[in-house]
């Protein structure tokens, strides 16, 4: 229970960590200065959360383990951030429906998150839902944009769904850690698609082409797309090249 | 002097302080006036072994500021004469901007950043510019230049200026 626990911390930490890393690189390359500071911001925000749910899997672990060496120290096959979050960035269209995938998908999650048992993910749940209320209403505003927006924005978008959607079907898929906390992320879906489906709809873009695609799966065990070892590779390089640096 | 009162002062005294350590991101507001000290907890006088717990809580999750103000409250409180410090960070409840005092608000009022308004929970245009209270103003972006602000524009003055947002 306590190794289940561990690692369903550790997956929501990693989610929130590989996201974040992701976004990071617009940073100073927005569109616009205002969508740079916004995109900038709402990184802020997940790699807080990742920070909180890192304190926690360090104190789960025990040992010497703490939020850095988690984040720094783990190979790709230790990670279990959903496959979503290590997507590339693309084009800005592929960075805003991913954030308005997941951000959808984090509401319904840290909803059910704060009726959880376990107080200390209950009290991450509640404090991290009011800053993705506001990473909801913004991605799905640039949405709404780009999808009845322009012909070439709406490509775009159009390409930036075909590319993501595959990877959707896992986050509702219960890993074996979320099996044993009795936790079914299956029950999640359906608002999720109801949310997802109006503000698409709203956009002129349909799923029907994509109802019965195949889904990938893997990283909430830790099996990974080739992504995540590129990202890791930046992301830890500081760690790996000098041990123990700080400053 | 009685241990009571010497701890009723003693706590008092930190009150006091986190009057003067300021946000250094908003410098105009005071931990207090932010209201994330959420408790303080005298062990021990400085003039005996000087323990000291206090408790803060984070704005936002990622909020870069909270290292620092861990740090600060460290070094004014050795400063005091305490030894052992302990700075706990509470999740639970979760801060919120009704914990804003209301010298705060007119702090930032006077700032140029417009205070959280229950009537605009969501940024939205209108909120009255700090410069010239003119209600004919345009929101930018829900997100400004730190993680609690939105950014608007006054329509009629020009000036563009930050919302602290609800939270
Ligand atoms: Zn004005």
């Amino acid at each position: 229970m306590q190794q289940a626990l561990l690692d369903y911390t550790l997956y929501l930490a990693d989610s929130a960590l590989i996201l974040g890393q992701r976004n990071s690189a617009w940073c100073g390359h927005g569109p616009v200065l205002e969508q740079d500071i916004a995109i900038t911001n709402i990184t802020l925000d997940l790699i807080g959360q990742s920070r909180s749910l890192y304190q926690y899997a360090a104190q789960l672990n025990g040992g010497d383990a703490t939020e850095d060496t988690l984040a720094y120290l783990r190979s790709e096959r230790e990670y279990k951030n959903c496959l979503l979050a290590e997507r590339p960035n693309g084009d800005w269209a592929q960075t805003i429906l991913r954030q308005f995938l997941f951000s959808c998908f984090q509401r319904e999650l840290y909803t059910q998150l704060t009726k959880e048992k376990d107080t200390t993910l209950a009290a991450i749940a509640t404090k991290s839902l009011k800053e993705v209320t506001y990473h909801c209403r913004w991605s799905g505003e640039w949405v709404l944009r780009l999808g009845d927006g322009t012909a070439e924005s709406h490509t775009r978008l159009v390409t930036a769904l075909e590319n993501l959607w595959p990877y959707t079907g896992e986050l509702f898929k219960a890993a074996d850690y979320e099996l044993a906390m009795g936790l079914d992320p299956a029950a999640l879906q359906t608002n999720w698609l109801a949310a997802v489906q109006s503000t698409l709809e709203e956009a002129t873009l349909s799923l029907a082409s994509l109802a019965s695609c195949f889904m990938h799966v893997g990283g909430k065990k830790g099996v990974h797309t080739e992504e995540l070892g590129y990202i890791l590779t930046d992301l830890q390089y500081m760690q790996r090249a000098y041990p123990g640096c700080d400053w | 002097m009685n241990a009571t009162l010497l701890h009723t002062e003693a706590t008092a005294a930190c009150w006091k302080l986190m009057d003067q350590i300021c946000d250094p991101e908003v410098p105009v507001l005071s931990l207090n006036d932010l209201g994330i000290v959420r408790a303080i907890a005298v062990k021990s006088p400085p003039s005996e072994a000087g323990i000291i717990d206090i408790t803060i809580t984070a704005t936002y999750s990622g909020c870069p500021a909270m290292d620092w103000i861990a740090n600060t409250i460290k070094i004014e409180l050795r400063a005091m004469g305490y030894q052992s410090i302990t700075v706990n960070h509470a999740i639970s409840p979760a801060w919120t901007t009704d914990w804003m005092s209301e010298q705060g608000k007119e702090k930032l009022k006077e700032y140029g950043i417009a205070p959280p308004e229950k009537r605009f929970s969501i940024p939205t245009d209108g909120i009255p510019c700090p410069q010239c209270k003119s209600e004919h103003t345009r929101l930018l972006s829900e997100f400004g230049s730190t993680s609690c602000k939105a950014l608007l524009q006054c329509q009629d003055c020009g000036e563009p200026f930050d919302y602290f947002k609800c939270h």
